[in-house]
């Protein structure tokens, strides 16, 4: 019954909850049952609350027996990603920096997670301040690839992912600043959507690059994802940057692409993202896809986006520089860490560098480090002025592809998971994984990851659909048909093919 | 060529308020190096005609009816703090000065 129950999607789940086919309090528990099943083998999880989650769906239930009118998602578990704050419930982003925070308010999507009554299973791994592309970086340990334990389940959100495609979560929340939704996804066999900048409210991230971070839904299907986007998106007061319009029909769009017609549907594939570089059956299980987009009566176009050849080089400019600034705010005095220097006098500067020296992880401390240079006197113009004009151009590419295109595609990431450790010491090789992601966050446009099938290797292949910004229903229509007709091949979803997890007893 | 001396990337972790150990400086200052002289690239095509974008999506300035709401309780802040005293944070002497 519960090994039944966390194999269904969030959708039907909400279907079944909603007949009083299930309790929430099962579902919960089951999801509760897995997680202390299979952790810490997979080591999705960085705080688990369950007693709180039990409380949530034991709530949900009364309301539904007295006959209270529901969210569709109601008692239906989700995890969250740890640099989302979240009130009473410890949040560290993967720092030691804030081990042992308890945040005294909740992000807003938290709030319309809670408003809409589902059930927060805990806190789920990620690289230390959403920095990095495996979750090696997080100061807790890494997390597992569910595919095969010895491989890495992408990163920063590799806790999100690795949570979903293990069954510990049917929802998680990712956020996604150059590939952090999409690229744990395509590594793990799951769906992770990166909406348009502004669509879902950043307030109550702890904020790694401020023009480029977008949260989002972490699922196993399409459906789902927009299920949990239209839940936690729309405008917020609190947040400048969210976009003050409705978001477009995203179930109806989902739901529209389940039908599997895609005629007059013009899909652009980015001749720049393909070719030198890409494993060779992450390439193969693209063009299938692509086949498989012409059967569903889609006109298949390619694309040239010749600026795309310079956006990991900007991003690693312009996310330094944003992160150097916002991080600037961990310095000891007013929450997490404080470490005082062993000798010399104890003032507060020199408290801050201790502090910063014992709390920040490598990654952070280079990243800092590269960002306060990119930013520092003499070399402002030649770096990050630099970088904002390839942010120019890498839009206008955008524009121009979508002149005749309406969503672009391409692979998610070049190869699939790579074995744990083995990037770690090659920092610009890791940054690599991020190719296909990347120009995504820097026009600001909405992009989606499903799985598009196994490489030679076994393991899963991410299949990318980009959309103009504000038009991310477009994701869920295209990726709603293609994951369906993707899956009545295979038999069944991929994850049917994942290796099981030995449990615990 | 070396665009990024291990002296600067001391200086520059000084500024960011890092404290970094010897071992820290040295693979830090090789693996920097790297990085910088690769990211430079953007400045092939970074010619003076292009604009620079700050921002994914135009926006222009962002206002809220001012009206004052409830701020976050003063204790749970400070429950986070590292020291606090009086219902303040607590922190080290700001100022490097003769005691």
């Amino acid at each position: 019954m519960s090994a039944e129950l966390i194999r269904r999607s969030a959708a039907d789940l909400a279907t079944a909850l909603a007949a009083g086919e299930v309790s929430s309090v099962e579902v919960t528990q089951a999801h509760l049952d897995r997680i202390a099943a299979v952790e810490p083998a997979v080591h999705a999880f960085l705080h688990v609350s369950g007693e709180s989650a039990l409380a949530t769906a034991r709530d949900v239930d009364a309301r539904r027996a007295a006959g209270e009118t529901l969210h569709a998602l109601a008692g239906v578990p989700i995890a969250v990603k740890d640099v989302v704050v979240t009130e009473g419930v410890p949040t560290t982003a993967g720092s030691r920096i804030l081990e042992g925070w308890v945040p005294p308010y909740d992000a807003t999507l938290v709030r319309r997670l809670k408003a809409a009554r589902l059930p927060v299973l805990g806190k789920t791994n990620m690289d230390e301040f959403a920095m990095g592309s495996s979750t090696e970086h997080s100061a807790y340990g890494d997390t597992h690839n569910p595919w095969d334990l010895d491989r890495i389940p992408g990163g920063s959100g590799g806790g999100s992912a690795a949570a979903v495609a293990a069954f510990e979560a049917p929802l998680a929340i990712g956020t996604d600043t150059g590939g952090s939704i999409r690229q744990p996804a395509a590594v793990t066999g799951t769906v992770g959507s990166k909406p348009t900048y502004g669509s879902v409210s950043r307030y109550g991230l702890i904020a790694l690059a401020s023009s480029l971070d977008q949260a989002g839904p972490c699922t196993r299907t399409v459906l789902d994802a927009a299920l949990l986007h239209e839940l936690i998106g729309g405008h917020d007061p609190l947040d400048s940057t969210s976009i003050a319009e409705p978001l477009p029909d995203l179930v109806g769009a989902a739901r529209q692409g389940l039908s599997g017609d895609l005629s007059g549907v013009r899909v652009g594939v980015v001749r720049e993202l393909q070719g030198e570089g890409y494993q060779p059956g992450v390439l193969a299980r693209f063009e299938e896809s692509l086949e498989v987009l012409r059967g569903l009566g889609a006109e298949v176009v390619e694309v040239s986006c010749p600026h795309f050849g310079y956006a990991l080089e900007a991003y690693y400019l312009i996310l330094p520089a944003e992160a150097s600034s916002n991080l600037a705010k961990f310095d000891g005095m007013r929450f997490g860490l404080r470490v005082e220097p062993e000798d010399g006098p104890v003032t507060a500067e020199r408290v801050m560098a201790a502090t910063r020296g014992r709390g920040f992880g490598d990654e952070v401390k280079r990243r800092i480090i590269l960002g306060t240079y990119a930013l520092s006197a003499g070399y402002y113009d030649a770096y990050y002025g630099s970088a904002q004009k390839v942010r120019t151009l890498i839009q206008r590419d955008f524009a121009a592809a979508f002149e005749r295109a309406d969503v672009l595609v391409s692979p998610t990431a070049p190869t699939t998971a790579f074995r744990l450790g083995e990037k770690l010491d090659d920092p610009l090789a890791m940054y690599l994984n991020d190719v296909a992601t990347i120009p995504v966050n820097l026009a600001g446009v909405p992009g989606l990851s499903l799985p598009a099938g196994l490489s030679d290797d076994g393991l899963p292949v991410g299949f990318q659909v980009i959309a103009p910004a504000k038009a991310d229903d477009r994701l869920y229509r295209v990726g709603a048909a293609l994951e369906t007709a993707l899956e009545s091949r295979w038999g069944g979803p991929i994850l049917a093919q994942a290796p099981r997890l030995e449990e615990n007893r | 060529m070396s665009t990024l001396s291990r002296d600067e990337v001391a200086r520059v972790a000084g500024l960011a308020r890092i404290e970094l150990t010897e071992a820290e400086l040295d693979r830090l200052a090789g693996e920097l190096d790297v990085i910088v002289s690769s990211v430079a690239r953007v400045s092939e095509v970074a010619t003076p005609d292009v604009p620079a974008t700050s921002h994914p999506l135009p926006l222009t300035n962002v206002f809220r009816p001012d009206e004052p709401v409830a701020p976050l309780d003063r204790e749970a802040v400070l429950a986070a703090a590292p020291a606090h005293e009086d219902g303040k944070f607590l922190v080290p002497q700001i100022l490097e000065e003769e005691a």
